[in-house]
């Protein structure tokens, strides 16, 4: 029984066994990370309750969608590309006009008093509604209030939103908060 | 000139695969990390929804789907062409959502209750009645955190 010399292991194969486990994971991946627009929908109401109190004309930005996949905002029919604009104007009320929304001042950390819109977008569709159309909608909201806040962040701190700290995010946020009623159901112009 | 033609006169060489495992081991690892199985076998056929504004679902654990569309072309015979909505692995109807949702909420930390999100995964040709439903049906199970779920646009 002499000594043997250790003899050193065979790594030749290593390379299949990483090749095939390799190739299983390449099978298995799926590399779309989830995304989306984020929402939150409002509690529901207790019958019992009385029902909110109403909210001046003004202050709503009223946007429907028929089966049609139509918009009709504040009575009028429009057109997709042109929804974002208007929801800004309506959000920003830049002339401070009688039919656009009031404002309200509040007490925001880090810039003091600020005026803040009462304004909110109520959102209505059909059931008859695509499902893109009505995201779509939804997108151009959210644009409008990212762009927004966007503006807003380069004016007050002369960064871009997504670069703001925590606390001067939820400033912005304060002083344009993502008001969108996404309303009960109707069936609007029919099936 | 001298150099090449010395370096040539060995004829064929075999190159080096030594570091070969390690290249391999590299890109398995890449694909380790970056991917997401499979959670369940989808029986609804879904084209993802395009839109702009898109923010990622950071915390996998928080999220619970539901899956919204038109049943495979296998299951058509037995559950029609309408939309439907799939609840992990099995069709279901509106009225199972309730017990869907308190049921994943169950089975998540008690400290990330209260953080749980509901992705909606809709075809985008779905009508908005099903999913008007089913919001109706998470307000009253109180998950008011959606998520509607969509790829990024192409410009």
């Amino acid at each position: 029984m002499a000594k043997r010399e250790l003899q050193e292991v065979n790594a030749g194969s290593m390379a299949d066994i990483a090749f095939l486990l390799l190739i299983f994971f390449l099978m298995t991946t799926t590399m779309d990370s989830d995304t989306g627009l984020a929402r939150t929908l409002p509690p529901i109401v207790p019958e019992d309750e009385p029902p909110p109190p109403p909210i001046k004309e003004r202050n709503v930005f009223a946007v429907l969608l028929n089966s049609q996949n139509q918009l009709l905002v504040e009575g009028e029919p429009m057109d997709i590309s042109e929804l974002k604009d208007a929801a800004k104007e309506f959000i920003e009320n830049p002339e401070r006009k009688d039919n656009l929304p009031e404002f309200k001042e509040i007490e925001v950390p880090l810039l003091g008093v600020v005026e803040v819109s009462k304004g909110v977008i109520s959102l209505q569709s059909d059931r008859g509604t695509e499902y893109q159309a009505y995201l779509m909608v939804q997108n151009e909201l959210a644009r409008a209030y990212n762009e927004l806040r966007q503006e807003f962040a380069r004016q007050k701190f002369g960064k871009d939103y997504k670069d703001l700290e925590e606390d001067e995010m939820k400033a912005v946020r304060m002083v344009y908060p993502q008001k969108i009623s996404e309303a009960e159901p109707k069936n609007v112009g029919g099936k | 000139m001298a150099k090449f033609k010395k370096s040539r006169r060995g004829g064929q060489q075999a190159i080096n695969t030594a570091s070969l495992p390690d290249i391999v081991f590299m890109l398995l690892f890449f694909f380790m990390v970056s991917t997401t199985m499979k959670e369940v076998d989808l029986k609804v056929m879904i084209k993802p929804a395009q839109a702009t504004e898109l923010v990622k679902l950071e915390r996998k654990e928080l999220v619970t789907f539901i899956y919204v569309g038109i049943p495979n072309k296998a299951f058509q015979a037995l559950y029609g062409t309408e939309p439907r909505i799939q609840l992990n692995d099995q069709f279901a109807t509106v009225k199972d959502i309730q017990s869907y949702i308190a049921q994943a909420r169950d089975n998540m930390r008690e400290s990330d209750q209260a953080k749980m999100i509901v992705s909606i995964k809709a075809d985008k040709e779905c009508p908005m009645g099903v999913i008007t439903d089913i919001k109706q049906a998470l307000r009253k199970a109180a998950a008011l955190k959606i998520n509607y779920s969509a790829n990024q646009m192409a410009e």
